[in-house]
């Protein structure tokens, strides 16, 4: 498949790792997080970590959109559907998230909520006008890639007059994850992990652009470069990271310039911008709370804001204390450090939410990787 | 959640694209994309074009890779030697 295939060529592959392997000083470590879960996923996928010299670490971070959704978040859907009887759409990765009451949307639905999967904000909006007589939420999950297509289908309700249309909106915002990574007060909670850099978002960027990472070069000295989610991507961001690192450098470079431009798509930011505002707070799984790091409907879609229009208030319920996706998401632990791994907590039946998606942590590390722990 | 394919515009009708997949044809949405033409890549996420593929960006980090490769197999090389 064209701008697929080639970006996993096994040769090329063979010469980046040695291209990486020259690079790196035998004398020093590096440890670099990679934000996103479509990079976890591609590195536990394609072994890019074995193609890795030891001193070389790639460290999950927090990047996947289901593992940072905490789970009172999740309970509100469920009561949506359950106590105010509603049709619930939502994407399908959301469906496993364990819940409160060892619920699930998944088992929600079995008590006979009316929960569907959607593939897209657009499919909401039609079972919205299919089912007049039906009060129907899209329960909106997910980062700046997601964002603009809740607000496409919001501002289309608007548009088309729907009285039965509303959205339990739980978007959040990538910067704010970093900075909280960099520098929030629970690093003393869970320990810290030296970060010589980040592998920046790849879809993400396509829509906010390179532009807001610079902070964060600038900042906090720590070099950043965006990289799409294919193999032959991550490990050529490895590599500029390896050499921006020993020539003591902190900026922002693009690897992912196929896709990504500094300014990103300016048409969906506007459209974002339009609908939605700041929340003073929102808490994420595993990070806690972070100031300025969600996303609301301002209040000239207020009839279109699922928590204007039903009694569900946000009630914040710790995760379960064995689970470690707190520490996992923060890169303090690894999946096998956690004693839930591959024992009660499976993708089957996961616990934490690390374990739900294909891109978190420790599905990633479930799927593809738990066989070399036994060696 | 993230992940998206790049995949190719068979067909546009109004802010409705048809794009193909290895022989898969499903609409989506251009809503969040301006100028997009029949024949361009995009990346499509949860039914909607976030950007298009820039083939000439994409020949250029196609060569890097090869460039950087061929770079650090020619040293291991001369180690060996």
């Amino acid at each position: 498949m064209k701008y697929i295939d080639e970006f996993r060529d096994g040769d090329l592959a063979r010469g980046l790792s040695a291209a990486i392997r020259q690079a790196a000083v035998p004398a020093r470590s590096y440890h670099f997080m990679e934000f996103c879960g479509g990079h976890t996923h591609a590195i536990s996928r394609y072994g890019v970590a074995d193609l890795l010299p030891d001193n070389v670490r790639m460290i999950h971070g927090p990047g996947c959109p289901v593992c940072v959704l905490p789970v009172g978040r999740v309970d509100m859907a469920i009561r949506l559907a359950l106590d105010c009887g509603v049709t619930l759409c939502t994407y399908g990765d959301t469906l496993r998230v364990p819940a409160s009451d060892s619920l699930s949307l998944m088992k929600a639905k079995a008590r006979g909520g009316d929960i569907r999967m959607v593939y897209s904000s657009a499919d909401a909006l039609k079972v919205a006008q299919a089912n007049p007589e039906k009060q129907v939420v899209f329960f909106a999950i997910g980062f700046e890639t997601t964002t603009p297509p809740t607000a496409v289908a919001i501002k289309q309700a608007q548009a088309l007059g729907l009285k039965n249309f509303s959205v339990l909106c739980c978007h959040v915002l990538t910067p704010s994850a970093i900075s909280t990574i960099l520098e929030s007060p629970e690093v003393r909670q869970w320990g810290t992990v030296p970060l010589d850099g980040f592998i920046g978002p790849a879809h993400v960027s396509t829509i906010i652009g390179s532009q807001p990472y610079e902070f964060f070069a600038e900042e906090y000295r720590k070099p950043v470069v965006i990289a799409g989610f294919e193999p032959l991507d991550v490990m050529q961001a490895i590599l500029m990271l390896v050499k921006q690192v020993n020539e003591g450098r902190a900026v922002v470079e693009n690897e992912f310039s196929r896709a990504v431009t500094r300014e990103g798509n300016v048409k969906a930011q506007n459209l974002v911008a339009e609908v939605f505002e700041l929340r003073r707070q929102f808490e994420w799984r595993g990070l806690n709370v972070v100031p300025y790091s969600g996303l609301k409907i301002r209040k000239e879609f207020a009839e279109f804001d699922a928590e204007q229009r039903f009694p569900v208030a946000y009630v914040s319920v710790a995760d379960n204390r064995a689970c470690e996706c707190g520490a996992i998401l923060r890169g303090v632990k690894k999946p096998q450090d956690c004693k839930l791994f591959g024992t009660v907590c499976t993708p089957e039946n996961p616990v934490g939410s690390c374990m739900v998606s294909s891109e978190g942590a420790c599905a990633a590390h479930y799927t593809y990787g738990r066989y070399k722990d036994f060696q | 959640m993230c992940l998206a394919l790049p995949c190719k515009v068979v067909a546009i009708d109004g802010e409705t694209a048809t794009i193909d997949v290895s022989g898969m044809k499903k609409d989506i949405s251009l809503a969040l994309l301006d100028d997009v033409a029949v024949g361009d890549y995009v990346i499509v996420h949860v039914g909607y074009a976030l950007t298009k593929l820039d083939p000439d960006e994409a020949e250029k980090t196609l060569a890097l890779f090869a460039e950087m490769g061929e770079q650090a197999m020619a040293e291991a090389a001369r180690e060996i030697h």
